[in-house]
């Protein structure tokens, strides 16, 4: 959709401009890691990473590449602030978030660097409604120093197979417990709540299992209420890798298709909470 | 089984797998009885000489929780396992669903006594039989916070349903609704006239939509005011009761002062011990109820309160001496006689009181 109404002050440099067709592109991924009201930004030329993190144990990132938007630019070779991320999810779905098919929200994103606000420009049928977010200072991100070489299991699933495993989990655990190994149970998540335990047990020739290397059985428990605000990237996800380091830290990466059939990834990092060699029965 | 009682009784028997459920008042008892051919494979175990088929209580709501979505349950799930293992004190519960996926529950479980209401639907002067159907459309005429309906047999063999409206309760604001079902209408009717009984809608209300879903033709045995009133369906593979006080006449019975409008106190958790001290108190305090001889089946008020339920939940909770609006008197709706059947019409037990914390129910 041609974007009528152009930002102001033209000839003014922006640091990081950039256009998109349709707002929910940016969107719908920016809610897969919204469960804290703050986010980092970072802008390079490959593109957009909004980090959100909670109690120093757990890390979203939200990617959203350069090609995924019509127009990317930016003048920097970085750009970093911290923003808002409820009152920036707000402003995207400021003309509601049902999508109707044919109709969608066009985002025009300016920054002028570092003590701007954020600039959005959003139309939708003709209507133009202008967002002015204030940015703060960067804080220093977590850095989970997980790279794939140190990866001791990896599977990559369906999401299909957990969405309703992850919807369903027992909430009175305080712990979602992660089981990876080369033998029997090969995957599995348990819990241990008041009514009992429950264990999920994915067999590695599974359907739904479309990578399987395990090397080592590792058994490493994680505080539920972290994780379980992954289930929203995993409900808008078509695959997600599951991968664990020596030290028991927790990867997933979430492949997400968007409307127009891009791709998009999303990830979460998380600190084990306890090292227990044998699973709870 | 929950719209009566928060605790789900599961008891294997060599006829197949028993589901009962009891309310805190001890007005409403339900038991679903899975024949073994409803099975793929049913192992009940083996009693020995001494020792009885293990049975076990579990938190209906952990039950449920398994169970959590109908149909997605439906669609994912192949296989369902069950086994009870008394020597992890877990009752496993194994869903296999589709991609080879397989849920395991492990619930905790309470070891308890036998839990079965004494009712003999032989004895029922009046019998009643229709399609769920009929009953249900006729129950959705009633407001969903009625409590208590009235049903008889009215003139020109007229199936009459009221709702039960308290003595005092203010003319001018109460509204009355009446429904009659034409004899016809039944599959049998087999009532003694101008008979009827007043029970609690709530309860019944759980079983006719399980007999709406599963069309199968509800039976209703009842007798006299204040006898149980029996809901019966049957399969070939399931056998389905439901037990309910009703509202008992007059206040004209001898019952002791103690025992009359008694409210229930909170009990000591002790439900172990539960059944067999209504039991055997029971027996003590029989003092020939104004209603007929005394037997075995006769609803008896107990001193030994009934077991209260702390937590939420959503059914009447009598806990107070006065009507609540909407839950059955206290003063007027017995409890329902749980005991032994075996041991139906024998004459006092050794009185004492003391707790008893085996398994066994100490009838045999």
């Amino acid at each position: 959709m041609p974007f009528s109404a152009q930002p102001p002050a033209s000839g003014e440099r922006y640091a990081l401009s950039a256009s998109l067709d349709n707002a929910r592109h940016l969107s719908s991924l920016l809610r897969a890691v919204h469960f804290q009201d703050h986010a980092t930004c970072l802008a390079t030329a490959s593109g957009l990473r909004v980090t959100v993190e909670d109690a120093k144990c757990i890390q979203a990132n939200a990617f959203i590449q350069a090609e995924i938007f019509q127009e990317f630019s930016i003048q920097e070779e970085s750009v970093m602030f911290r923003i808002s991320l409820s009152v920036l999810l707000d402003c995207l779905t400021i003309f509601g978030t049902s999508s109707l098919p044919g109709t969608s929200t066009a985002l025009r994103l300016c920054y002028r660097g570092y003590g701007y606000p954020l600039m959005l420009f959003l139309e939708e049928g003709g209507v133009v409604t202008v967002c002015k977010i204030n940015t703060q200072e960067p804080e220093e991100l977590l850095d989970f120093d997980f790279c794939s070489t140190k990866v001791v299991n990896k599977i990559i699933l369906q999401s299909e197979g957990l969405r309703e495993a992850f919807a369903e989990l027992d909430m009175t655990s305080e712990v979602l417990q992660i089981t990876m190994s080369p033998e029997k149970p090969y995957f599995r998540l348990s819990t241990f709540g008041n009514a009992g335990s429950a264990h999920l047990d994915y067999p590695r020739d599974s359907d739904l299992m479309e990578a399987f290397h395990c090397n080592q059985t590792q058994t490493n428990r994680y505080k539920i209420s972290l994780l379980k605000p992954s289930t929203k990237a995993l409900a808008l996800s078509c695959k997600v890798s599951i991968r664990t380091d020596a030290q028991g830290f927790l990867s997933l990466q979430y492949m997400i298709r968007n409307e127009d059939g891009q791709i998009c990834f999303v990830e979460y990092y998380c600190c084990p909470d306890e090292n227990i060699t044998e699973a709870e029965l | 089984l929950s719209r009566i009682g928060d605790e789900l009784y599961l008891e294997p028997t060599e006829s197949g797998l028993s589901l009962r459920a009891v309310n805190s008042s001890r007005s409403a008892f339900a038991s679903f009885l899975f024949a073994p051919l409803f099975f793929q494979l049913y192992e009940p175990g083996s009693a020995g000489p001494d020792t009885e088929l293990f049975r076990c209580k579990v938190h209906m709501k952990s039950f449920l929780g398994v169970f959590r979505s109908l149909p997605s349950l439906e669609k994912s799930v192949g296989k369902c396992l069950i086994l009870l293992k008394p020597r992890a004190s877990r009752l496993v519960l194994q869903l296999h669903c589709k991609y080879g996926v397989t849920k395991t529950h492990n619930l905790a479980f309470q070891e308890c006594e036998r839990l079965q209401a004494v009712f003999d639907t032989q004895r029922c002067a009046s019998r009643l039989r229709a399609p769920a159907r009929l009953l249900a459309e006729a129950v959705v005429h009633f407001p969903p916070t009625l409590a208590e309906v009235t049903m008889g047999a009215g003139p020109g063999g007229k199936i009459s349903l009221r709702n039960y409206v308290e003595d005092e309760a203010e003319p001018s604001k109460t509204m009355v609704t009446e429904l009659c079902l034409a004899e016809d209408e039944f599959q049998s009717v087999a009532v003694a006239p101008g008979s009827h009984i007043t029970f609690c809608l709530k309860e019944f209300r759980g079983l006719l939509s399980f007999a709406e879903a599963s069309n199968l033709p509800l039976t209703i045995h009842f007798d006299e005011p204040g006898r149980p009133v029996i809901f019966t369906l049957d399969d070939t593979v399931l056998e389905v009761h439901l037990v309910l006080a009703t509202l008992s006449d007059l206040e004209s019975n001898s019952q002791s002062p103690s025992t009359n409008g008694m409210s229930h106190l909170p009990a000591p958790s002790d439900d172990f011990a539960d059944d067999l001290e209504s039991y055997m108190a029971a027996m003590e305090t029989s003092e020939g109820c104004s209603e007929g001889p005394p037997s075995p089946i006769f609803p008896l008020r107990t001193p030994q309160p009934a077991k209260s339920k702390p937590q939420e939940e959503d059914e009447e909770d009598e806990e107070e001496e006065g009507a609540v609006p909407g839950t059955p008197p206290h003063k007027k709706f017995r409890s329902l006689f749980f005991g032994s059947v075996m041991t139906a019409g024998r004459p006092g037990l050794a009185t004492t009181q003391e707790v008893l914390a085996e398994d066994s129910d100490g009838e045999s």
